[in-house]
Parts: C-alpha cells; structure tokens; sequence
C-alpha cells in the first residue's frame, strides 16, 4: 500500500524562487516542477499574456478537463459489482438502540468517539458539549460554550481533552480533568480561527496538531500549542462541510467535501490539492475514508452515497434508491469495510452493501434529521446524534 | 440604550440546498395524476362540503404500490410528506404525520409547496394572523397568540401596513363562495403550521445555519482561477493511476481478510458488550495483557501497520527485536512519528535529539540507511521542521515492512504468542442474566488515568534503561 504523495519531494528549495518551504508538485506543460505555495498563486494570477483571454483560458480548462476523464476512463476495466460477484451476501444483520443517551437538551449536531471505545463527545445548538460514558449512561463533563451552534467536536487521541467549535469560527480545546468539580471552561483554549463558521475538527495522530474545515471555503491545520497556523488549504469555491483523515500509515492526506458539490482530497504537507471529484448532484455533507485510505466515500444532499477509488481516481459506487429522497447526512464504514451506515434527513439510517450496492437494512429509532453517524473505534457498535436532542448507540 | 440586533450579522444569508423538492414535487403531480393517481372524494365536515379528500390509508396503499417498499418505510414516507406541507390533515390539522387509517387529507395547493427560492416571511404570517383576528377575536390558538404578540412588538413599524392587508385579504375573501373559503382557509393554516409550527414541535423544513455563499448564483469563474484549475488538471492527469480491477480487487481483498473481525458480520468472542451488558471482551483487548486472544493476534498478520497501531503488538514486536538486536528502526520510526505530530516549538530540540541518537556517525543507535537519503536528512536538520525525517521514516518503514515483519511472523515469539492465544467461549446469558448485567455495568477505567500511567512508565524506563528511551524524552520536551 504505497501512498504515492510521500515519495514526492514535498520540502525543500522552490524552483522559482529559492526558498525552501512545502513544495507542490505541478507540472508546466507536462514538464514537472516543483513550486511553494506562494510562486503557484504568482502564476495563477499573473496578468493575461499576448494572445490569452478568458476564452482561450476557458477552452484550455475544457480540454484539460475531457482529457482527465479519457485518461480516467482508459483505466476503466471492470466495475465494482463485477469484482464483488463471488463475494458471499450479507446476512440479515439484527441491529437495535442498544442505549439512548438523553440529556442535551437541544439539536445535537455532532459526536466523536474516544479511543477507549466507550466514552464519547457530543455537542448541540444550544451551546453544550457533554462527555459522556456511553455504555454506563453517565454523563462525565459538560461544558458551555459562549456559542449556539457547535457544529463540530473532536475527541482528542489521548482522551485528554476534547475540541469543538461552530459559529463563534473558532475551534477550542478543552483538557478533561478527573476532577468532576472543575471548570473546564478555565483552561479553555483557542487554537484555530476561520473568518466564518467551523463545520468540521479533527485531531491528528496525536493532541498537538488540529485540522478545521470552514464556511468560509477553506480548511486549515492547526498547532494546539501555540495556536499557529501550520498549513491552509484552499480549492473550494463555497462551504466546506466536513473532513477527514486518511487512516493509511503515511497519514499525510485528508479529504473534505463542500457546497460546491466537490470531495478534494488534499496533502497535508504542501497544502495542494491532489484529487477532486465532482460527481454529485448537490452539496456534500459528508466524507469519510475506507479503512485501507484507498477509497472514501460521501453522503450528499441529493440523497445518495458514493464510492470514490483514490488509486483508479474515479467513483465506483452510487448507493442510491428511488424511495430515498431526502439528503444523507452523515455516513460510517464498519470495521471491515463491508458496511456502510449512512444517516439521513428523513429521520431515518440506512445500512449499505458497499461491494454489492444494495441496501441491507433500514433503522428508525429518532425523531428528527440525523445528524451524526460514528462507528466506534473497534467496531462493535455504530452512534447517531440526531436533531431529536438524542443520541443513540446501535449494535 | 445599546441596539442590539437579534441575529448578529455573518454574512451567512443563504439557504442550504434541497435538492428533495424537484423529487418531491414530482412525486405530488403524479399522486395527483387523473388516471394513475389518487381519486379523491368529497366529506362533510362540520357544515362544509369538502371536495377532494382522500383518506391515509389510499395515500399509504399507493405509496408502497408505486415506490415497493416496506409498510413501514411508507408510513414514514408519508409522514415526511405531511411534515413537508404537501399533503396535510383535516382533522387533527396540528399533528403532521400521516396515519394508515381512515383519517382525511387533502392535497396542498402548488401555491403553498415549500421551494427554495423564498422563505415564509415574518411579515406574511404577521398579515394571516391579524386577518384571523379580523374575523372573530380571540380565534387565535395560544401558541398564534404568542407569536402574534412577538411579532407586534418587532413589526411595530410596519403595523398599519399589516393590518391594511390583512383587512385586504378579509374583505377579499368574503366575496368568494363559502366552499372555496373553507377550502383556502384549511390550506393556509395547513401552510402556517408546516412553517410555524406551535412551541415544542419541530418543522421539517428547518435547515440548521445559513450558508456563506450563494448556491443559487451562476458562478463566474475569473482567468486566475482558470489557471488554478488548468493547473491541477494537469497534474491530475500526470498523476498515475491504476486499473479498477486492481485497485477494486484490493478493497474486495480486504474485506474478505477482516470479515471474521467485523463485530456486525461475525459474532465478537465473548459477546459485543454493548449487547450484553459484559465488558469482557475490552477487558481482554487492552493493553497490558499477558495473554492476547486469538483473533488479536491473528489480526497482527494481516498487515505490519495493523501490528503496530495495536499497542500491545508493538510491545511484542519491540521484545522481539531487542532479540534481534535491530531495536533502532523502530526506535527512530517512533521518534520521527514524535517529531512529526508533536508540538512546533519542540521541534528543533527533537530533531537534535534524533540526530544524537540515530544518525550522526558513531551514534549509539544508528540506523542502517541509503546514503543518498541519509544525506539529504542530515541536510535538512541544519533548518529542521516537521517533515525533516520524512524519507529516511519511510525508509526504515518499508525496511521493516519488507523484512523484519515477515521474520517477526515466522519467529519463536510470535509462534509461542499464537499457542498461548486464548479462545473465550462466547457467553449464554438467560434473560435474568442478561437483566442482572444491564444494572452491574462496570465503569471501566477512565482514559486520562491511563494516560497519566503511560506517561509515569515512560518516565521510569527512560531512567532505567540505556541507551537512552527516545520516545520518553520525546515526551519529555513535548510537555515541556
């Protein structure tokens, strides 16, 4: 499983102007050269040259863009359910509420798991965010946020501290204490700031680095300590709404998907954009990587689910129904990669094939849109937060 | 005095997309069709005669005829349809869900669709309430009564205005015949409880936060950003891909390799806690475990990255190359994982650290690598930052991957781990059983606790071992 980002040279002296800083690798009419960050933007924004316009620039893009999909489409041999025919069907899988977590007392927006399988992080429109110990039911820590709409939280690696953040553009963390009687809100910490809405955080491999994504089009990467800006990426032309890290051993990409209808997937190192597909009909609501970090898959407001093939660079899979019309809000792969668990706004999860296509199973259980759906870091069960103010685990 | 406005502007004004409507509304015109779709007829309701009511039963019989779906499914549908205010309910007109019986519904009016384009003004819904008012006072609903209220004090400024309409509006509606007035009635007051709904109730057209930019607007795309997208076409093109067969292949491959590992495809052993109430099954799965169970060190073979994300291989591992004497590459694997992931103020010291340690010539723990990549690292130390060791870390990776894992697999250590691998038996609980369990759920141990005996570990073996822990004082400086 070679990522093939790591073996480009991803620091050292720019071509253009010298520096050493994270280098993009492009290519200037098919020869490859390597450019900061900076010396890319000078280009892309030079005046028009004799001979350039609009037109001439548009046409090119075109053409561009037909070649990528002829060059996508020779690779094109077999599709998804060809490869999966020998593959044994799923048999009926018995899943049910196994706990309902009540105590928000307002949409819940968001959760994360802990690494410890058990405890888990949510936060709603009212300002809250609660730890909770999903299998005991207790609630650890809540803490309040000076916003309403907290639209994303993160569970820190170590279960040491939790992040969340929403319309105040600023993504916090907090350190959880043992201590039951402590102000969390005291050690609150302000590491990343947007100039609008944060929709999506995520810790890295470990506390010290935090990725946001925006509504201001951009997502960023953040050192905790220090509050500095690591790295910015910029590509999509309307809100972003949700990211996610690869799993992949090298770990040095992540995806994010917008309004704009696009899922990029983006190096963490020189901020470029590697990869973007633009298949879906409407904005994506969410992203989330297969297990190996070969493929991922989105959840978008049109009402389907798709498969997106990293190394064959093209989508192969659409999870669709005509019965479904509402948009999917948020989807989960089970630890094998075998399912895929998608929530939706018509208040209803549905679980998917992923090699075959077809839906396996529908759960009703809340009572308004769904809005979060999160398989625990071993597997066992799958959580929903759901705008009904509660949380379900399922297993 | 401070002005305070109620929603702080910021510069979100768009309404997300609903891309269900288009569906939606195609779904309405052909329940509505004259040949194929439902036939309504007329009630009596109080003294009105009102025509075209259908009854939830038709709607939810031609639902599961059309779509082939669960009854259940239907019925959710249907009442999705309701929440929506295209179809809505004579009866009890202020619960919106449909009802597989005889209850009435009538089809709402194109005029009253919920679209994307425009939103139900405050100032409408003002003008509907004070034409009720007009009509007979004190006909307002509490929950009306409320938002009347609210609404009179924030359109004071537009009050005449509204009342204007509203007596517009009533004496218009005077002139039409009494049917068509019942009818108008019922679907406005359907259309205002879809979008005002009472106190405690949710309506399904509330979307969350407004959007930043326009979907609605055409883009144009400017020159620059032309450019941007040529030049990432062209990079998406050199880029090299691979067949769908392979790389498909691949994803089938492992799903078949973690089937048997997938708690919702295979039974866990002993039993899912979250099914039955009994942890056993993370209390044999942590860290410090002298015997692991079978299918966890099964799942060590699948792959190196698998052996190592799981703590207690990795200790496993390390005991087996410090057999080998080979205990550097991993030493430094980790340490670069450190160095990579940690905070940025540390780095400069880390890198020193790990240049002490591993690569400078004659260091204690050196690491065995191409001289070309050792010599592009050592370079770029003299301005380290983050991604300094990042060839020479995925060096040493594949080295391990390629060779050392494979040995690990087929040595004495991983062997005698495999004889020594216990099989729990998967639990029968009765029901009393199961009951007993739900209320003695264990509460575990707390991950900060954890962390807080890592970290003491740590600290103690870095003193008592030489040469020295990297990864304790990589911690050290971290927390430093």
């Amino acid at each position: 499983m070679c990522d093939q980002t790591f073996m480009a040279i991803t620091f050292g002296p720019c071509d253009s102007c010298s520096k050493a800083s994270p280098l993009m690798n492009i290519y200037i009419k098919s020869d490859p050269i390597n450019y900061c960050s900076f010396c890319m933007e000078m280009m892309a924004c030079q005046a028009l040259q004799s001979g350039e316009s609009l037109a001439t620039l548009k046409s090119e893009s075109d053409s561009l863009k037909k070649k990528l999909e002829e060059e996508r489409a020779k690779l094109h041999d077999v599709e998804l359910n060809q490869v999966a025919e020998k593959v044994e069907l799923v048999s009926a899988l018995s899943i049910r509420t196994r706990r309902v977590l009540k105590g928000h007392g307002n949409k819940v927006l968001c959760m994360d798991w802990c690494k410890d399988k058990r405890r888990l992080v949510s936060s709603s429109q009212d300002g809250k965010v609660i730890v909770w110990d999903g299998y005991t039911l207790n609630k650890e820590h809540a803490v309040t946020m000076p916003c309403t709409w907290v639209m994303a939280c993160a569970y820190a690696p170590s279960g040491c501290a939790v992040a969340c953040g929403g319309l105040d553009n600023k993504c916090s963390v907090y350190p959880l204490s043992l201590d039951k009687n402590e102000n969390l809100a005291a050690k609150k910490k302000s590491v990343a700031m947007h100039t609008n809405y944060l929709s999506g955080c995520s810790f890295t491999n470990s506390d010290m680095q935090l990725l946001t994504s925006s509504g201001d089009g951009t997502c960023a990467l953040w050192d905790v300590e220090s509050g500095q800006l690591l790295q910015s990426f910029h590509g999509h032309t309307a809100d972003v709404l949700s990211l996610n890290l690869a799993p992949s051993e090298t770990g040095n990409t992540f995806v994010s998907g917008g309004c704009d209808k696009k899922a990029n997937v983006w190096d963490m190192r020189s901020g470029q954009n590697v990869q973007s597909f633009e298949t879906h009909d409407s904005d994506i609501n969410c992203v989330k990587y297969y297990p190996t970090g070969d493929a991922f898959a989105s959840a978008s407001d049109d009402g389907t689910c798709r498969l997106y093939d990293l190394r064959a660079d093209r989508e192969v899979a659409v999870y669709q129904k005509d019965s479904i019309i509402f948009g999917a809000s948020s989807v989960d792969f089970s630890l094998s990669g075998r399912l895929l668990f998608a929530g939706y706004n018509d208040y209803t999860i549905n679980v998917w094939d992923v090699l075959k296509g077809n839906r396996i199973s529908i759960l009703f259980g809340h009572e308004n849109r769904v809005s979060c759906v999160k398989v625990s870091p071993d597997g066992t069960s799958f959580a929903s937060a759901s705008w009904d103010t509660s949380l379900r685990i399922w297993a | 005095m401070t002005i305070r406005t109620i929603r702080p502007n910021r510069g979100q004004h768009y309404r997300p997309r609903m891309h269900c409507i288009k569906k939606l509304e195609a779904y309405m015109v052909e329940m509505q069709d004259p040949k194929s779709g439902l036939k309504g007829t007329e009630q009596k309701l109080n003294v009105t005669t009102i025509p075209h009511v259908i009854t939830g039963q038709d709607i939810i019989a031609w639902l599961l005829n059309k779509m082939k779906v669960t009854k259940e499914e239907a019925e959710a549908y249907g009442t999705m349809l309701v929440a929506y205010g295209y179809i809505y309910p004579l009866q009890n007109h202020r619960k919106l869900v449909m009802c597989n019986d005889g209850s009435l519904y009538r089809f709402q009016t194109p005029y009253f669709w919920p679209t994307e384009k425009w939103v139900a003004e405050d100032c409408d819904y003002a003008i509907y309430l004070a034409k009720r008012n007009i009509r007979k006072k004190g006909v307002l609903e509490p929950f009306e009564q409320e938002h009347y209220t609210h609404l009179h004090t924030w359109l004071n400024h537009k009050w005449d205005f509204i009342v204007m309409q509203a007596t517009e509006q009533y004496k218009a509606g005077k002139d039409r015949k009494k049917p068509d007035r019942v009818v108008l009635d019922c679907q406005e007051r359907a259309y205002w409880i879809v979008n005002r709904p009472p106190r405690r109730t949710h309506s399904a057209l509330d979307y969350g936060t407004d959007r930043l930019i326009d979907p609605t607007i055409e883009e144009k795309i400017s020159f620059d950003q032309h450019r941007r997208m040529n030049i990432f076409y062209q990079q998406a093109i050199m880029r090299s891909k691979v067949k769908s067969s392979v790389s498909l292949g691949a994803l089938v491959k492992f799903v078949n390799t973690y089937k048997s590992h997938d708690p919702f495809l295979a039974p866990c052993l002993p039993s899912n806690p979250w099914v039955t109430d009994n942890d056993t099954y993370w209390t044999l799965n942590i860290r410090r475990v002298d015997q692991c169970t079978k299918m966890r060190v099964e799942r060590w073979s699948f792959s190196f990255f698998e052996l190592l994300s799981d703590q207690r291989g990795r200790d496993d591992f390390k005991s087996f190359l410090k057999k080998e004497f080979s205990g550097e590459n991993l030493a430094f694997w980790e340490a670069a994982e450190e160095l990579k992931w940690g905070s940025a103020s540390a780095i400069a010291t880390k890198a020193a650290v790990i240049f002490k340690t591993f690569l400078a010539p004659g260091a204690p723990r050196w690491i065995n690598i191409d001289g070309r990549t050792m010599g592009l690292t050592v370079k770029g130390l003299d301005h380290p930052h983050r991604y300094v060791l990042d060839g020479a870390q995925t060096h040493v990776f594949l080295l391990m991957k390629k060779d050392t894992f494979f040995r690990y697999l087929k040595s004495p250590v991983y062997k005698e781990m495999q004889n020594r691998a216990l099989n729990p038996e998967p639990h029968n609980f009765s029901e009393a059983q199961l009951e007993q369990n739900s209320r003695n759920r264990s509460l575990g141990v707390h991950p900060i606790t954890v962390w807080q005996q890592e970290e003491e570990e740590r600290a103690k073996a870095a003193i008592a071992s030489a040469p020295v822990d990297v990864k304790a004082m990589m911690s050290k400086i971290d927390r430093k």
